[in-house]
Formats: structure tokens, sequence, C-alpha cells
């Protein structure tokens, strides 16, 4: 057509963009995870990937099928809402094969202080005591049996 | 910021309190470095546009020039950002999967837009008589490329001419709005972030594109100038006095839009008001008053303003044109780095601030950055030399095209 | 939490089997989770947070969190009775190991544990330019690991700094509300480990869940609710000052 007699190189520009175009929605069809759009704008397998990771804390009930004697203890003191787990730290590996992973014992001058140290943020009528003045020394379990931890009867030694 | 543990974290000084996770601060100096080099594109593409479309024929001779200068920076511009990306191998998925609802996920097709179907082409179509003629007077490696630029066309007939002469000026007015957008959604990018006060504002994007046409008008002139002296020629003075007008009147429009969104914030007082004045007035105060403000705008503002009141010869309006532009292009650098840095510097429970901790020889460092700054001056000195801007180099050339394709 | 013979005679079979799906290679969901079936928050009951830091071990311990940054974190305030507009705040290593004695006696002092919101109109969602971070179908809001670029440009945009980008994997990290436990019936760790209750998990879908109970007899808060993100962590007790 004599309108287009010199527009030649308009048209050789227009075809390296139109194969650029189509080399590109090639690749977007190949590249574009398969899951992708499945529940949203998002990578549906995302969601399966997730739920996949592994567990620390198998969680109290777990706890309390096998320790039923320390749950009985447990359930009549106020610590009946402490979770095992809260002191014992993470134990899903034992609760899977216990004899594989034994719990290390705690050590109380650490554990009990940090919910109990006395701190003015704390709740007026949660138990708090200052560490330093209340034992003299003597470790939390001296008096305090952790899994019930009121005080029925102090056994011996110095207070 | 990359390989920041827990020993790094506790070295940086926190006034005040501010939520754990914020004491790092998120974009580094690169991010600040993206929107000052697009845009020095977008700026220096109007200032093309200013002869092309609205027929101000004084800036002419800085036509090619502006056009070569923006496909310098644009070629760079996506570096910072894949140098700070925790995963570059992954960027290509916003070409996969843009998120439409994230301003972020428009960089990638606006800049390959505003790369190909507006720069290049509009850089191709101009020089296309140029590379033709080229391409059958050089040899070697240097015959290949112009070769190939030429897309087996070798049809420099005055009407394919008259076509790309029209097609030319047609991509140059959809480029306008295309050079808006390329750094009008850097802008807000930043300022439709409704967490950060600091950024958050509908002027932000409009205060972009000024400044970036500020930051662009000023480095063309500079550069022009700078040409000139390597080339031994003569400076088109009515050409920089027009392109310095510009400036100035792109600066006052600048001016007036930042100082209405700063009286606006002082004047309303919101809740993270006296957060971020404490902030200005201390960690701030070098970078946004001093350098921003008086030495980045308002002294280069009065010293071009001088210019246009008082007749001065013209080489006094050669010096206050250079002080002006290199001031103009530390200003709104200063300018990128109070609104990225500055906006990360402040905890957004407004009860405390941070450090920029800047590294030197690290991947977001400032070395990388000033790597990143000159590098489009090399890429330009290459593209200059590829495809020269003057017409004395073209009437060489003419002569041979004369010879060759017959007259004009 | 107290625990009759009989709720025991129920719960072991029930904890049986939840086991039995955790040890059976950890599946992505138990066999019969039903994402719409359920729409996930959390509230937080600010009048018991004693400040110990357990959730923020807990929560470290079972999610593998990098030293220094933070899953969720306790906050200390300090509101004095002449300067309400600007409380002092502290968390310190945010509140892992408790905090130490406050200094000061006049004014109120309390602790806030802050977290992900899992805000349904969440802003984070809304700025990730590939798609790598959703709300999920049942309301959880995730990152994708294998999808984040690490741009940052989500961390930016939340509103309460719950998120930050791990230095090893260069990717968004954030609570993702320990889907991979709630999928499976337990709670997240930090309930899970919270020594007052002051954290419970909520399910706002499921009718029998306390939430509802709860939300209808308290005055219940969300933080900067101006911001309009449909915050899902909902705070009983929460002070004004709450930043």
């Amino acid at each position: 057509m004599k309108a287009f007699k010199d527009a030649g190189h308009l048209f050789r520009l227009a075809s390296v963009f139109l194969v650029g175009g189509v080399l590109f929605l090639a690749f977007r069809g190949v590249l574009v995870p398969r899951s992708f759009g499945q529940y949203g704008h998002y990578r549906g397998n995302a969601i399966k990937d997730t739920a996949a990771l592994p567990i620390s804390y198998a969680g109290h009930q777990v706890c309390e099928s096998c320790h039923t004697d320390v749950l009985e203890v447990k359930s009549k003191g106020v610590h009946k809402g402490v979770a095992c787990e809260a002191c014992h730290g993470p134990l899903a590996t034992h609760a899977d094969d216990p004899a594989s992973v034994q719990p290390t014992k705690l050590d109380t001058a650490v554990l009990c202080v940090r919910c109990h140290e006395a701190n003015l943020a704390k709740p007026k009528n949660f138990p708090q005591v200052v560490s330093a003045e209340h034992s003299g020394g003597a470790p939390c379990e001296t008096c305090h049996q952790p899994h019930s931890p009121a005080i029925v009867a102090v056994t011996g030694g110095s207070q | 910021m990359a390989r920041c543990d827990k020993e790094l974290l506790l070295q940086i000084p926190v006034e005040g309190f501010m939520y754990p996770n914020e004491v790092e601060l998120q974009w580094s100096v690169l991010i600040v470095l993206y929107p000052f080099l697009t845009g020095l594109v977008a700026g220096a593409f109007i200032l093309a546009s200013l002869e092309r479309v609205f027929m101000v024929k004084a800036v002419k001779p800085t036509y090619r020039l502006a056009l070569l200068t923006a496909l310098a920076f644009l070629i760079v511009a996506p570096l910072p950002l894949q140098l700070h990306l925790g995963h570059p191998e992954r960027s290509f998925e916003m070409y996969l999967t843009p998120h439409r609802s994230s301003a972020m996920a428009m960089f990638g097709f606006v800049y390959l837009w505003y790369l190909l179907a507006v720069l290049v082409v509009e850089i191709w179509l101009d020089y296309r008589r140029d590379i033709v003629v080229m391409s059958q007077c050089t040899t070697g490696w240097k015959r290949l490329v112009y070769r190939v630029l030429t897309l087996g066309s070798t049809n420099i007939s005055e009407r394919s001419l008259h076509i790309d002469e029209r097609v030319g000026w047609l991509v140059t007015v959809i480029g306008i709005p295309s050079a808006f957008l390329l750094h009008g959604y850097v802008g807000f990018i930043f300022g439709s972030v409704k967490a950060n006060p600091w950024w958050s504002s509908p002027l932000m994007p409009v205060v972009f594109l000024f400044s970036a046409m500020v930051s662009g008008i000023a480095i063309v002139m500079l550069l022009y100038m700078l040409m000139c002296r390597l080339r031994r020629e003569p400076i088109d003075m009515d050409c920089v006095d027009t392109v310095a007008k510009y400036l100035f009147y792109t600066f006052i429009i600048d001016f007036s839009l930042e100082m209405l969104d700063l009286i606006h914030r002082i004047y309303e007082a919101d809740e993270s008001f006296r957060s971020l004045d404490f902030m200005v007035h201390t960690r701030l105060f070098l970078s946004q008053v001093v350098i921003q403000i008086l030495l980045g705008t308002v002294l280069p503002i009065l010293l071009i303003g001088v210019t246009q009141v008082v007749k001065l010869a013209a080489e006094q309006r050669k010096r206050i044109y250079v002080a002006a532009g290199c001031l103009t292009m530390i200003g709104i650098f200063a300018m990128r780095w109070n609104v990225v840095i500055g906006g990360q510097l402040f905890s957004k429970s407004f009860l405390g601030y941070t450090t920029y901790k800047m590294g030197f020889v690290a991947r977001e460092g400032l070395l990388t950055a000033i790597v990143l700054t000159v590098l489009p001056f090399v890429i330009l000195g290459v593209l200059v030399k590829l495809l020269p801007p003057w017409p004395e180099k073209k009437s060489a050339i003419s002569s041979v095209a004369v010879a060759a394709y017959g007259a004009d | 939490m107290s625990i009759t013979r009989r709720q025991l005679l129920i719960l072991l079979p029930a904890a049986a089997v939840a086991w039995k799906s955790i040890l059976a290679g950890t599946p992505e969901t138990s066999p019969n989770y039903n994402m719409t079936e359920h729409w996930w928050g959390m509230l937080v009951d600010i009048t018991k947070c004693i400040g110990c830091g357990s959730c923020v071990r807990a929560c470290q311990m079972e999610n593998q969190v990098p030293d220094g940054y933070f899953r969720t974190w306790v906050e200390r305030y300090h509101v004095s009775d002449y300067d309400i507009e600007n409380p002092k705040v502290d968390s310190p290593d945010g509140g892992k190991n408790g905090f130490p004695p406050a200094t000061v006696s006049d004014g109120k002092n309390f602790f806030v544990p802050k977290m992900c919101n899992h805000c349904a109109d969440s802003p984070c969602t809304q700025v990730c330019p590939v798609g790598a971070t959703f709300v999920s179908p049942d309301g959880v809001v995730l990152v994708d690991q294998k999808y984040c670029l690490g741009c940052r440009y989500c961390v930016q945009a939340c509103p309460y700094g719950c998120r930050f980008v791990d230095p090893k994997k260069k990717t968004a990290q954030k609570c993702t509300l320990c889907y991979h436990r709630i999928t499976k019936g337990l709670t997240t760790a930090c309930c899970e480990n919270c020594p007052t209750g002051a954290r419970q998990l909520a399910d706002l879908k499921n009718p029998n869940d306390p939430i509802h109970e709860f939300l209808k007899t308290h005055a219940v808060q969300v933080l900067k609710p101006y911001l309009a993100t449909r915050s899902k962590l909902f705070y009983n007790g929460l002070d004004g000052s709450v930043r």
C-alpha cells in the first residue's frame, strides 16, 4: 500500500515488540506456579507449606495423657492453669519417644522468679515477692512444690 | 538491610522507645538512590519534550542529550533495587504475578513500557538516519552494532524520515504521561502507606514529580554546559537561558508544594507532629533544613532569580547556572534522603528514634551507592560515542548521506 | 482450667487422636480441617498479663525466631498521672526474660503483649508486589517463604511493627498464629505457655468459642482503630495511652 511504502522499518520494530510479547507470555505460562490463584492472589500451596512446619511444644493435653499423677496434684493447686511446657520447655520430641529425650532438671532460681518477682506493672492480685527478701537465699522448692505451690509443710532446714 | 544479627542490632543507638522490630532500618541509601535516578529520567525527558511537543525551539541543542541522559539513568535504575532485594533472583515474579493493589508491582511494567515503548523508540526514530548512515560508513564491531540497530531497513528517504518525525512526535506525547507515571508511582509507593505519617500524603507523588523535573532539567543543563566545554564549542546562551528559566519556574512550583506540606503539617499538628517535629529539629536538621531547604532549594532559586531580574553578562550567568545546578542536584538528593531515611528514623509509636547505620563496603553501603551514581555517566559516555547528539558531527555524516542517498 | 476425672476420660482419646495425626509425619493439616469453618483471632487480657515473657520464649522456640527479632513481644507501660499523653515504654529484649523492677511508683504500670494483629483488611498484604503475603481463607495473615522477594514493603506498611526480615533467609517473617498448630487442633505456642491465660486463641466462626461471650460482656479494644485495619487482636483493658 502506498501509505505504508516508506514505513517498513516501523513494521520491523513492531514485529520485534510482538516477538518479545509472545516470548513473555510463553515464559509466564511456564513459570507461574501451578497453585497460584487457587484461593486468592497467592500460591495456594503456601498454606500447606506453612501448615506442615514442625511442632516443638506438644501441648498440655498430650503431657497429661501420660503423666496422670502430676495432673492429679496440679489440678488441685493454683498452678492448674499453667501448661507443663511453660516450665519444662518444648517437649514434643519427648512425647513422641519418651525414652529418647529426658527433660532437663529446672533451676527454680531462674524459673519461679520470672513470674513471681515483684514488679509494679504486674496485676495487684498476682502473687509476687521480692525474692532477695523472701526466702533468705533458700531455693523456692524448699517450701513450694511447683506442681502445687501452696505451702502445706515446711521441709525442715532454715527459712 | 542484609546481615544484621543481634550484635549489630544492639549497636544501633535508640532514643526513647521503638517497637523491637523497628530498630533496624528496612530501606537503605539504595532506596534513596532509586527515586533520584528515575527522577532524573523523568525530568530529562520532560525537558526533551519541551522542544518536541511544546515547540520551545531554544532548547533544541539539548534535545538529543536529554534523551541519552534519560536512557543512561534508566538502564542503571533497576540496579539499586536488585541489590536491595533479599531474593533478587525472584524479582521476575513481579512480571509473572503482579499484585494489582500494590504500587510497587507496577514498577516492572511501567519501567519496561517507558524504556522500550517510549525512550528506546523515540531515540531510535530520531537517530535512525544517522544509524543507517553509520552502518555504511563505519567498520569492525561498530559497523555490526549499527547494522543491528537498523533492524535491517536502510530506507532513509524523505518520506520515511517524515513518518519517523510524526511517529516520534506521537511517542513523545505518550511519553509525557508515561514519564509522570514512571516517577509518580514512586511517590505513590510512599504516599499511600497509612502506617507512616511522614510518608502518607496525597501530595507525595506530586512533590516527587516536580522535584524530579527540577533535577532532570538541572542535570541536562549541567551536562550540556560540560560537554560544550569538553568539545571546545561555544555554549548556546539562548538555550541555557531558556533551560534555566524552566528550571526556575519548576523550582518555584516544587518549593511551593513542599512548603504547603510543611505548613499543613504544622497547622494541623496531628498525633505524629510532635515526634516528627522533634526529628526534623534534631536528627534531620542538617539534611533537611540546611541542605535540602536552604542550600538546595532557596539558594538556587535566588541565584537563578537574580539572572531573571538583573541583566548579567554571559560569563556571570554561566557561573550562576553551574552553581545553581550543582546545588539543585544535592538538594534533590537530600529530599529523597529525608523522605526515605527520615521516614524510618522515628518509631510508629511516636515515642522514640533510631539511627541509620550506613555501611561503606557493603551490598547496600555508601560505596555501592557511589558506584551506581557514577555508572550512568559512564554509560552516557558510551551512548554519546555511539549516538552523537550534535549537529557538527551530523553535518559530516550528512555530506556522506547526501553522497550515498541523494539530496535531503 | 480445673479438670474432672470424667473430662479426663473424654480428653485422653482426643489427645491421642490429635497426637497420632502429629506423629504421622506432620501432615499439612489434620484430615478434617476445613479452612472455611474458621476465622481466627486472638484475645489478650491486659488485666492478667504479668510480663513473664513465657510467650516470647515459647514463640521463639516453636518458630525458630532469630535472636534480636520478634514475632511477639511484651511492652511495659508507665503512665504518670500528670502526663497521660507521654507514657514511658520499655521492652528489654522484647520482654523475653521478664522485666527489671519498676523504679517509679506513681501513675499506673502494666504490660502489653504485642504480635501480628492478623488484620482482615491488612495493609501489609495490600502492598506486597507479588502476592507473597496474603490473608488465608481462615483469617490468618501468612508469608509464602518460597515466593517472598524480601523487598520489605510489607514491613513498612505494617502499622504495628510486627514484621521483620529474617537476616539469614532474607524473607519477611511474622507471627503465623502458629498455623501449623491451630490447624491440628492445638493452640498457639504463646497461648499454650501463658501461665495466667492472658492470651487466648479465638475462633470467631466457632459458635462455642468463649470469645463471643467475652466480647459481649467486656469493653474490648484494638490497636490503632483509626487506621481501619480490621484487626483481629482484641485487647481487654487496653489503656488509651497504649501505642
